[in-house]
């Protein structure tokens, strides 16, 4: 009847129309929703509803996508760090280059002592950005720092570039009482209110039509607000989460309220060991933004300068006639590969060859590519700098990593707590219920790692917070 | 302006119109339990003004108004038009409510507050509930409709994974990253022809999810009220409407806004010898029921409304059954695992030394809604009489 419930809609509005002999009255809303569905006699243009401006023709050919029509990649260096086209020389300070650099390399350290640590059993889990830490960075620079992030997992740099510490890290992966989520999220679900990135969760792909949403609260906040700094929201997510009904959803809805809103598509070849070939048949996700009427670009992901440049236009489009209220969609691809496994519970080498793997960490890798053009093209960068930088950054690491170790977890209560914004009268219950079987088998239950033992698990009401 | 001519009937009524020779809407010519209920009549509804005005739930504003004769979809009409009149953050959209709604809920909402704040969007439900969930985040109160309950399954990922659990996992970056405000309409239960996919009552997939509110009123007048408590509370909630009350369930409602309390039921009718507990559209059938039990054997019933579903009322209820010492929990939605188990459970642990017999659960059997066999398959006036008797009996 849903389905049956639209035609009848049809039919009202063509018989009101009818009715009337004229076109339905206007106001703003009806004009956005009806299109002429009239027809010049002898035009040679299709004037249905549903594509208002399509030729007619008497070839029959079915449209078809080819590899040579790809959609181009945007890259402002070659693979040896230099700047192709001299007009494109990046207008960016030796500062900001080097923060660039030194949140890159930052993610980067971590990785690797935390993969290590998940190895040897002192986190849970990890997932590092190996090879991909360009596209977080360079488009974190681009964003202004109050603009909204959703993010999927593997763009730690985001968190890095926007200002968390290594103990912010430490204290999400480790699970302690100074973590955000209260030790309820596996690790690397990072979130920041500070930092305005919404809470990671696992499912993938449902952040994309949240970012839609949030995208159009922001374009009503933006209004509201005509003197602050205009807002856009970003949203990055893997070419496989892609495959989701939700990335359909979220950009098609997006287009049509006109949302401010940058999705930001890591398209590193693989999900999990699924290659690209097994994902889609189509040029990539970039084509499909086109087919949803978004602005679309396709960009280097190994060149930082080359995603930061398509992130500043990205946004300055989103909201370009935003004081009309005509904000739009961008859809940004950015191509890189997944050097590293899925996650510490991969062993990629069980589905594509350690040669390929060892090949592209060796030939191009963000990382190494901005420290070429550091080097040569800047003069800012040299080896002395670099063994400095390496070494503090593993310094700080390991010392906020050993803080963390030691740090107690949350109090027992959020278990419970949080659920809702009051406790329930059931969920009051069930803690008076876990506490009763904790105190009448008490070597059964470890609490001591956590702040206030049992006495944590009592749970005020008024959302009062036991720390 | 944008409203369809009056000559014309609205979708809905293409869709619902009911005339009596209908085959499908007869009862057996000699039936003296499984008769149509009366909404003209039925002590569910406040058919006075003063009546409607001295529910002590009432603020005192409300209490010293006015009230006009409403159905249901009014009453929801004019708690959206007070929600989005008195807070600029609701929004409200879904597929087809800017023309006013299938069910004309939102009947001219659009040209008073814009395009901006009430829309249509595109037909994906997944993409209408992770929409909202991402306007609430960022601060907004939105109100996503979902035509038919039974079409909120794509949306099943998006409410469990993601609305029921944004507090919760943003621990303490909750107060700014919830989706209080949140609410997922839906007009849901059997209306005389809906088959399978037009009479639906999901609410019991809902209220296995901790985080999410399930609320369900039974009448124009809690509509309105628990449509609005719905709006402020500070969690999501999914706001299932009985679609065949819509046109039918007419009262007087409070012409001033006010909110009904959440997670708290109503004792609809005190009794003494039984308890029976249900929401929606079947209280009705269940006080017909009554009136016919009462009489037959010499008893007395206590009804009681749950109006919301999760997390319910279970004081209220133990209370109630503590007293008669019996209980029937009676609802449309299948038996198996559905909201009468986990009432009947909660009955049984806390209520186990005054039962005077089993807890009845009648509700739709475990099948799926057959357009001919409605009538067999929802809860009628004769199966809640024979449970009363039973229960009586024992």
């Amino acid at each position: 009847m849903k389905r049956i419930a639209e035609r009848h809609l049809w039919r009202e509005i063509a018989a009101t129309t009818r009715a009337s002999g004229r076109r339905p009255a206007r106001s703003s809303w009806q004009q956005q929703r009806w299109s002429s569905v009239s027809q010049r006699p002898g035009s040679d243009r299709v004037h249905f509803p549903g594509a208002v401006n399509s030729r007619f023709t008497t070839a029959l050919n079915f449209a078809r996508a080819t590899e040579d029509d790809a959609m181009p990649t945007f890259r402002i260096l070659d693979q040896e760090g230099r700047v192709i086209d001299p007009s494109l020389e990046p207008q960016i300070s030796d500062e900001e280059v080097i923060k660039l650099y030194t949140d890159m390399v930052s993610v980067s350290v971590m990785d690797l002592i935390m993969f290590d640590a998940q190895r040897q059993g002192r986190i849970s889990f990890y997932m590092v950005s190996a090879g991909e830490e360009g596209i977080a960075v360079g488009s974190a620079s681009s964003l202004h720092p109050d603009d909204p992030i959703f993010a999927q997992y593997r763009e730690t740099g985001i968190f890095q570039h926007r200002g968390f510490t290594f103990d912010d890290f430490m204290a999400q992966l480790f699970a302690t009482k100074d973590d955000p989520g209260l030790a309820r999220n596996m690790p690397v679900h990072y979130g920041s209110t500070k930092y305005r990135i919404h809470t990671i969760s696992s499912p993938l792909a449902t952040q994309l039509p949240h970012a839609s949403g949030a995208a159009y609260a922001v374009k009503l906040q933006n209004q509201l607000n005509p003197t602050d700094e205009p807002r856009v929201v970003a949203c990055y997510f893997g070419e496989g989460a892609a495959s989701e009904g939700d990335f359909h959803a979220a950009l098609n809805i997006a287009a049509t309220r006109a949302c401010p809103v940058i999705f930001i598509c890591r398209n590193n070849g693989y999900a999990i060991s699924t290659p690209t070939l097994e994902q889609y048949r189509g040029d990539g996700i970039a084509s499909r933004g086109v087919g949803y009427g978004i602005d679309t670009i396709r960009v280097d992901g190994n060149d930082i300068l080359a995603v930061r440049e398509v992130t500043a236009r990205a946004r300055q489009r989103a909201l370009q006639d935003a004081g009309e209220g005509k904000c739009r969609p961008v859809l940004i691809e950015a191509m890189s590969y997944r050097v590293s496994h899925h996650s510490t519970s991969d062993d990629s080498f069980a589905y594509r060859a350690r040669v390929e793997v060892e090949d592209w960490k060796r030939r191009d890798n963000p990382i190494t590519r901005l420290r070429k053009w550091m080097e040569d093209g800047r003069g800012i960068w040299n080896e002395e700098k670099e063994q400095t930088l390496r070494k503090e950054t593993r310094k700080n690491v390991l010392t906020a990593y050993r803080k963390a170790e030691k740090e107690k977890k949350p109090p027992l209560g959020s278990l419970l707590r949080d659920v809702y914004k009051e406790p329930t009268e059931e969920l009051l219950e069930q803690a008076a219920a876990l506490k009763s079987v904790m105190e009448r088998y008490p070597d059964e239950y470890d609490v001591a790692e956590f702040v206030g033992g049992m006495d944590g698990l009592k749970i005020d009401t008024h959302n009062k917070k036991k720390t | 302006m944008a409203r369809p001519s009056p000559k014309l009937k609205s979708v809905t009524q293409l869709l619902f119109a009911r005339p009596a020779s209908r085959g499908y809407a007869s009862h057996p010519p000699n039936a003296r339990l499984n008769t149509p209920t009366d909404y003209g009549t039925t002590p569910l509804l406040h058919h006075s003004s003063k009546s409607a005005l001295s529910n002590v739930e009432l603020p005192a504003e409300a209490r010293n108004g006015t009230t006009s004769r409403i159905n249901l979809f009014q009453a929801i009409n004019s708690a959206l038009a007070h929600a989005l009149r008195s807070d600029p953050r609701v929004l409200l959209f879904g597929e087809d409510v800017a023309f006013g709604g299938v069910f004309r809920c939102s009947m001219n909402l659009a040209s008073e507050f814009g395009d901006d704040r009430v829309f249509n969007t595109p037909l994906s439900e997944q993409g209408i509930v992770g929409f909202a969930v991402g306007a609430a985040v960022e601060g907004m109160k939105p109100i996503a409709e979902i035509q038919f309950a039974d079409y909120v399954y794509p949306a099943f990922d998006q409410i469990v994974n993601e609305a029921a659990k944004i507090r919760y996992r943003a621990g303490t970056n909750a107060d700014a990253q919830s989706c209080g405000g949140l609410v997922i309409r839906m007009p849901a239960g059997g209306v005389g022809h809906g088959a399978l996919y037009h009479s639906q009552s999901p609410e019991s997939l809902f209220t296995h999810v901790p985080g999410v509110r399930v609320v369900i009123p039974r009448s124009p007048s809690q509509a309105k009220g628990l449509l609005l408590a719905a709006i402020a509370s500070p969690d999501p909630v999914v706001f299932l409407e009985p679609k065949i009350l819509y046109r039918a369930a007419v009262e007087h409602v409070p012409a001033e806004p006010y909110m009904l309390p959440l997670s708290k039921a109503e004792v609809l009718k005190e009794g003494k010898d039984v308890t029976i507990i249900s929401y929606g559209t079947p209280l009705y059938t269940c006080q017909t029921a009554i009136t016919a039990a009462e009489k037959d054997f010499n008893c007395s019933v206590e009804l009681i409304d749950l109006r919301t579903i999760y997390p319910w009322d279970r004081q209220g209820v133990v209370t109630s059954v503590n007293k008669t010492g019996r209980c029937i929990v009676v609802h449309e939605s299948m038996v198996n695992a559905g909201v009468g188990a986990e009432v009947a459970a909660t009955v049984q642990e806390k209520c186990f030394l005054r039962l005077e017999a089993p807890v009845q659960r009648v509700a739709g059997w475990s099948t799926h809604a057959g357009l001919a066999y409605e009538r067999f398959n929802i809860p009628d006036v004769t199966r809640v009489y024979d449970a009363i008797r039973k229960a009586l009996e024992w």
